[in-house]
């Protein structure tokens, strides 16, 4: 693989590439992100950014208590979030652990679902602490069982310790695994490189090995999808863009649970890597009880008023 | 589709205009003689007629502000003071967004400036100096320090409340009482805020309010019974007092005009360096006397970061000064419209290269879209002269010594931006620069502890943290002021 022709692959190579980037100054990004959470979306531009935020949804379950019953549920509510509303879209993808995949694929095919993606948290979610061999069988298990997008964790020990080329290898050779069969999202765990200088780092190790998406969290770890740090991811895409003209997407995860958040989030995509960027196939938010509080939102537009939260379903 | 705002005005109903102010002295409004109108300079629409003060009136307030401070204020302890300026800023606050609206309509500058800066910092000065108020005597300013007497403060239109904070609050904290002058273009919130010393039930005559154009603020300047001349503004005017005052013993703090050098290293915070170059130049449309105005980029990354800084620039949403969403607003007036103009014609001339993003400018009141010119030197007038707009002068450096000199090569002094990763340049290069503030991986950043001022021709003496007490208190040393 060239890597885009910015390193050969070798450990050498990416850390020069790596202490190259500019630094990232931590009171200037958290200021930038605060004032981008000062803008006022309000009426037309709230509807368009409810809708988007919907089709963005990557519906997750990751508890050890799922069951097959639980997974077939969380994907009705994938395909038609609203039953009484066709006009809503689906989610982005239904996001599940390794063993629930056939069963998420199975019953999305059976209930008219096809259009939307199951996505599998893989190489030993949500710590990444496993062999190889046990990483790759388990990004191969969830192909085999349909899964079109993998969710791989970062080793965040090596990372810490400076070995850049392990991690980078790592993603490399799950990227191979993945093929042209599925997606792949690398987790970094945010909430444990802590700083934004690791996360401008990572995101730029993750995308020269191959990566399409960058993903904040695993959502077990706080703090998790904050604003400085989706900011400082989508300032990586935007220049990685320009580097090498390959567009690659974000997906915060983790602590996003308002409509506010959420339209938070897209503030930050449209202001900093632009309006391309507002699209499912660039963009996803993994989340779980966001998806029923944009769906109140969207019923007050339409109607006017707050309705109980007995008239969205829980699951 | 793409995601567009839709408006989001920030309603403007929270506030009331009357059709007509006087002045206000000895704690009530008292009619004018002559009026001139005041604009909204988003709109051009008429926002209301204010009184043109002239000696007479000046000389009431004067009276007044002498009889309040012999008879009450002078009497009280600082305690005392200190409860009346805790009063004013708890209500204050409590009326922030009625200010910030009347505001940002006088004044034209974004609602969400005037919403999260101007009103917020207004009412932290009140807090801090109220805290000073009865420990002056601990303040490292002598025993007992003592007030003036009657302060005659003139304060400019681009922070029009926030500039009367600053000058009232130490002034009223330290002991003294007060005949202050809005600008001409803005004084509707220094109206307000007399309601403010009504509500509070500050004595009357502590605080004067007398409107009107220049030949008001000569007749504070001038008159006998002003001991302390408190003056915010351009250069010209500044030297104009100074000579007024000169064989008199009145004493003068001026915060003049300035040229700010934002250094860029190449070892800079990329993303975060072209956030401090646009907040650092667009921030209140660039009136700013401290703001930013000439960008000193080391040469081996100033390709960059103007490429990057042309893509952010193409993100400020300039238009309705209302609008949550905006974030340059109208230029204060028609005279500073052309002064703008009249400048960027210079930079034309002199060969510098101008650069806006593409922005739908409304027909009616004054506006000028955010601006660069590259290419400048330091023989341009552009590289030299106050712009006092969003106009940004872009020159380019070699080596860290050629940065300084450049920077210094200035009459002004009054702020400097450093961008470096690295610590000890950052610590070399502010032992260097010859600038009042500086600020190092941030510009535009203003506490009330922190003293404010400038060297050489941006003024004397310092406004805020225990400097600004000093200026307004006899025994009190006074860094460089007359």
């Amino acid at each position: 693989m060239s890597f885009y022709g910015l390193v050969d692959g070798s450990e050498k190579s990416l850390i020069h590439f790596l202490d190259q980037l500019s630094g990232v100054d931590q009171v200037g990004a958290e200021s930038r992100a605060a004032m981008l959470a000062t803008r006022s979306i309000k009426t037309s531009s709230k509807k368009w950014a409810i809708e988007t935020a919907i089709s963005m949804v990557d519906l997750t379950t990751l508890e050890g208590a799922d069951t097959p019953g639980k997974v077939r549920a969380l994907c009705s509510k994938a395909v038609r979030p609203d039953p009484t509303d066709p006009t809503v879209p689906s989610v982005g993808a239904v996001c599940v652990y390794n063993d629930m995949v056939e069963i998420a694929r199975t019953h999305l095919d059976a209930i008219g679902g096809e259009h939307v993606p199951v996505a599998a948290v893989s190489t030993a979610f949500p710590s990444g602490r496993a062999s190889m061999a046990v990483k790759i069988q388990d990004t191969q298990d969830a192909i085999n069982a349909g899964a079109a997008e993998i969710d791989m964790v970062i080793d965040r020990g090596a990372f810490l310790s400076g070995k850049f080329g392990l991690v980078f290898d790592e993603i490399v050779k799950i990227r191979e695994v993945c093929g042209d069969k599925a997606h792949l999202k690398v987790i970094f765990e945010t909430g444990e490189l802590v700083t934004y200088d690791n996360v401008r780092k990572a995101s730029y190790l993750a995308m020269l090995a191959g990566a399409d998406f960058i993903k904040t969290s695993t959502g077990k770890i706080a703090p998790a999808a904050t604003p400085p740090v989706v900011l400082v991811m989508l300032e990586a895409v935007r220049d990685f863009y320009s580097l090498t003209q390959r567009k690659i997407g974000v997906k915060p995860a983790g602590g996003i649970r308002t409509t506010k958040d959420a339209i938070k989030q897209l503030v930050l995509v449209n202001e900093t890597a632009g309006p391309e960027w507002l699209t499912p196939d660039l963009f996803r938010i993994g989340a779980s009880a966001l998806l029923n509080d944009l769906l109140m939102q969207r019923m007050k537009m339409s109607d006017g008023y707050y309705a109980s939260p007995n008239y969205v379903t829980i699951d | 589709m793409t995601f567009e705002y839709a408006p989001a005005p920030e309603s403007r109903y929270i506030v009331s205009i009357k059709p007509k102010y006087g002045h206000f002295i000895n704690g009530s409004f008292v009619a004018g003689k002559k009026h001139f109108p005041t604009i909204n300079p988003a709109t051009e629409e008429i926002l209301s007629h204010i009184a043109l003060g002239g000696v007479t009136d000046v000389d009431k307030a004067v009276m007044a502000a002498q009889k309040a401070y012999t008879k009450t204020w002078s009497k009280l302890s600082g305690k005392e003071r200190g409860k009346y300026l805790y009063r004013i800023s708890r209500i204050l606050q409590e009326r922030a967004r009625e200010f910030a609206v009347l505001e940002t309509l006088d004044n034209g500058k974004p609602i969400r400036e005037t919403r999260d800066i101007d009103i917020p910092l207004v009412a932290a000065h009140f807090f801090y100096h109220a805290g000073w108020a009865d420990k002056l005597d601990y303040a490292g300013l002598g025993h007992s320090p003592k007030a003036y007497g009657v302060a005659g403060q003139i304060i400019p239109w681009n922070f029009p409340l926030l500039m009367l904070a600053w000058k009232v609050a130490p002034a009223l904290a330290t002991g003294n009482t007060v005949v202050l002058k809005p600008a001409e273009t803005t004084s509707l919130t220094a109206l307000l805020f007399a309601e403010v010393c009504q509500q509070a039930e500050l004595p009357e005559g502590v605080v004067n309010i007398v409107t009107g154009d220049g030949s008001t603020g000569a007749a504070i300047v001038n008159h006998p019974k002003i001991h302390k001349i408190a003056f915010t503004g351009s250069t010209d005017v500044g030297k104009k007092i100074a000579r007024a005052i000169a064989s008199t013993d009145k004493k003068a703090t001026l915060e003049l005009g300035g040229k700010g050098a934002n250094i860029v290293f190449d070892d800079a915070p990329v993303d975060e360096t072209v956030e401090g170059i646009v907040n650092g130049i667009f921030f209140n449309q660039g009136h700013v006397c401290c703001a930013g105005s000439r960008l000193i980029v080391q040469e081996s990354v100033a390709e960059e970061i103007i490429e990057k800084l042309k893509v952010r620039m193409a993100k400020i949403r300039v238009g309705d000064p209302l609008d949550k969403n905006t974030d340059l607003g109208a230029i204060n007036s028609k005279e500073q419209l052309l002064k703008i103009n009249k400048l960027s014609a210079v930079g034309d001339a002199e060969g510098a290269e101008r650069w806006s993003p593409q922005c739908k400018l409304s027909d009616k009141g004054f506006w000028f879209p955010p601006t660069i010119f590259t290419g400048v030197t330091q023989a341009n007038r552009i590289a030299q002269e106050e712009i006092f707009g969003p106009v940004l002068s872009v020159l380019t450096f070699r080596t860290p010594q050629e940065a300084i000199d450049k920077a210094n090569n200035s009459p002004f002094g009054l702020s400097a931006g450093i961008w470096s990763e690295k610590g000890s340049r950052i610590f070399w290069a502010s032992q260097h620069l010859k600038a009042g503030v500086i600020w190092a991986n941030t510009f535009n950043k203003f506490d009330p502890a922190s003293p404010f001022g400038g060297y050489k021709e941006s003024g004397w003496g310092r406004e805020g943290g225990k400097h600004g007490l000093a200026a307004y208190l006899k025994n009190g040393k006074e860094t460089g002021a007359k």
